[in-house]
């Protein structure tokens, strides 16, 4: 019974199976980068860039129909050039990051919509904006673990500098040149995975399997290492417990996965071992020293 | 040999200078004290000595010392102490110029970690967040990572402020180690008698040098009331400074 309920599903039927590979490969890759985005406080950065890879899928969409590849690689143009022009504006200006990047994304959503309404139907704007898992083919899977495989190398490479330069920037700037491009970089990273969330959950919650875990990471430990191996898991399980939902109640898959984790994460905001509530609530009695 | 040499440097911020028409050396191995009051320019000045700020004019030599020779300790550090690392990792990063983006942090270097921490007198925080960190405390964490820069020119922009007299004191010994290692440290400070007694250099700062040399000749009540009238003549309509106008030196 529970057997058939939870593991069934996989066993029985291979989309099934697709999907939860995709999921695995994008928790590895995009829940560490969202632990990063948190702790620079770039939440809501993921979530512009989100909305600026619009026109590129939509370009793509527009020049070969629903063709994953065709919108993974405009989508990769866009969330680039919108990445790299901001990053570019706001060191070169000083104008503020999030302000510059707000401008570009705000003129990159704007056109995308236009884009998907010269040609699309409803149906594929839903499908752009929310994506489907279920429907992944091998292609698109292989994609998806090439773009996690090349995330965790990169990220391996930008580590210690994007570390450094979250703590103390002013430092990293006198011993070394190597924060712009680490910064850089990681924007970049955060692109390719927006992109890969893109396919199974769409432009719109593509950025909720980086940022939901890390917000439950962040609850349970105050250790970087260890926080990127809780959003890790936080969001693997997300991505498993939701395919089952989806799978039993025929609630979309995407959405399922994301309330799964925003069901996590209430709990963790709640009992969360580092300033959860009920923990602030009632703390014990303080300590000797 | 010098370890500093400024050129008529002229620093400053949307082409107002802070800093104005300096010249002079600093030799290499001197204790050297940056004094004037708020707004004479002295964080501008240490600013571009480590490079973060380029001169409107003229040119600093760093005498063969590139930026990783350099170890600045800034005044009000732009530091996350939200962010979740460990004394033991922080002050790790001062390793940066042997290990860089790669190099492995072996036994050895995890002894010198260990021992920088223990030299500022916090043996026992090692694992401690630097969030939990008094501001005392987060000092000595910085002088730690200072001492494992290794670096020969030490820039300190007011180290001492909002700090008690305990700690005040152990730092202090640690950069007359530094100077007794023949390493270049320059330090901008407000405590006059720390100055008289510990440093042997001193640099009267008011936007325009008005005094450099040996702190007992320099430091002098007419020179600081020089340096006082001196300062904050920001004009928003200034023309273009014309360096040989001695007018303008004494804006």
């Amino acid at each position: 019974m529970i057997y058939d309920a939870l593991i069934g599903p996989f066993t029985e039927f291979e989309f099934m199976r697709r999907a939860l590979a995709a999921v695995i490969a994008l928790s590895l890759a995009g829940a560490p980068i969202g632990v990063f985005l948190m702790l620079r406080r770039m939440s809501l950065v993921g979530d512009a860039m989100a909305h600026a890879i619009l026109p590129g899928a939509a370009v793509g969409f527009l020049l070969s129909g629903l063709n994953l590849f065709a919108m993974t690689a405009g989508g990769l143009i866009a969330g680039f050039a919108v990445a790299i022009l901001a990053g570019v504006v706001a060191r070169s200006t000083g104008l503020k990051e999030d302000a510059s990047l707000a401008t570009f994304y705000l003129a990159s959503l704007a056109l995308g919509v236009t884009i998907v309404s010269i040609k699309g139907t409803n149906i594929d704007l839903l499908h752009v904006l929310f994506g489907n898992i279920l429907a992944m083919d091998d292609q698109t899977l292989l994609v998806v673990a090439f773009n996690a495989t090349v995330t965790l190398l990169v990220l391996a490479v930008i580590y210690r500098p994007l570390v450094i330069e979250s703590v103390d920037p002013l430092f990293l700037r006198t011993v070394s040149r190597a924060g712009g491009p680490a910064h850089l970089a990681f924007l970049a990273l955060v692109v390719i995975n927006l992109v890969n969330g893109f396919q199974a959950l769409g432009t719109l919650l593509a950025v909720g399997l980086m940022i939901l875990p890390a917000g439950i990471a962040r609850f349970w430990s105050r250790d970087l290492t260890a926080m990127i191996c809780i959003a890790v898991v936080a969001a693997a399980v997300s991505g498993y417990a939701g395919l089952v939902l989806s799978f039993q109640t025929r609630v979309p898959s995407g959405p399922a996965i994301i309330l799964v984790a925003t069901l996590l994460y209430i709990v963790s905001v709640l009992f969360g071992r580092v300033g959860g509530i009920v923990r602030q609530l009632f703390p014990g009695r303080h300590l000797e020293a | 040999m010098a370890a500093l040499h400024f050129h008529n440097v002229t620093l400053g911020y949307d082409r107002h200078p802070a800093v104005h028409h300096l010249s002079g050396e600093v030799a290499s191995g001197a204790l050297v004290a940056v004094i004037g009051p708020n707004g004479a320019g002295k964080s501008t000045l240490l600013r571009g000595i480590v490079g973060i700020l380029k001169p409107l004019d003229g040119h600093i030599h760093l005498g063969g010392l590139d930026a990783r020779d350099i170890a600045y300790l800034p005044q009000s550090a732009e530091i996350d102490r939200s962010f979740p690392i460990s004394v033991f990792d922080f002050v790790g990063t001062g390793l940066w110029r042997d290990a860089g983006l790669f190099g492995g942090i072996g036994k050895a270097a995890r002894d010198r970690i260990l021992r920088a921490i223990a030299s500022v007198g916090l043996n026992g925080f090692e694992n401690r967040p630097i969030g939990t960190l008094s501001g005392g405390q987060m000092q000595r964490v910085l002088f730690a990572r200072v001492l494992l820069q290794d670096a020969r020119l030490i820039v300190l922009d007011e180290p001492f402020n909002a700090i008690d007299s305990k700690t005040t004191t152990d730092l202090l010994a640690l950069v007359k180690h530094w100077h007794s290692e023949g390493r270049t440290v320059l330090a901008a400070l407000h405590d006059m008698e720390m100055v008289r007694t510990h440093f042997t250099e001193t640099l009267v700062l008011a936007r325009g040098p008005v005094a450099w040399g040996p702190t007992a000749e320099v430091l002098t009540p007419e020179n600081l009331l020089v340096a006082m009238r001196m300062c904050e003549a920001f004009d928003d309509s200034a023309t273009a400074c014309a360096a040989d106008d001695p007018r303008s030196r004494a804006a």
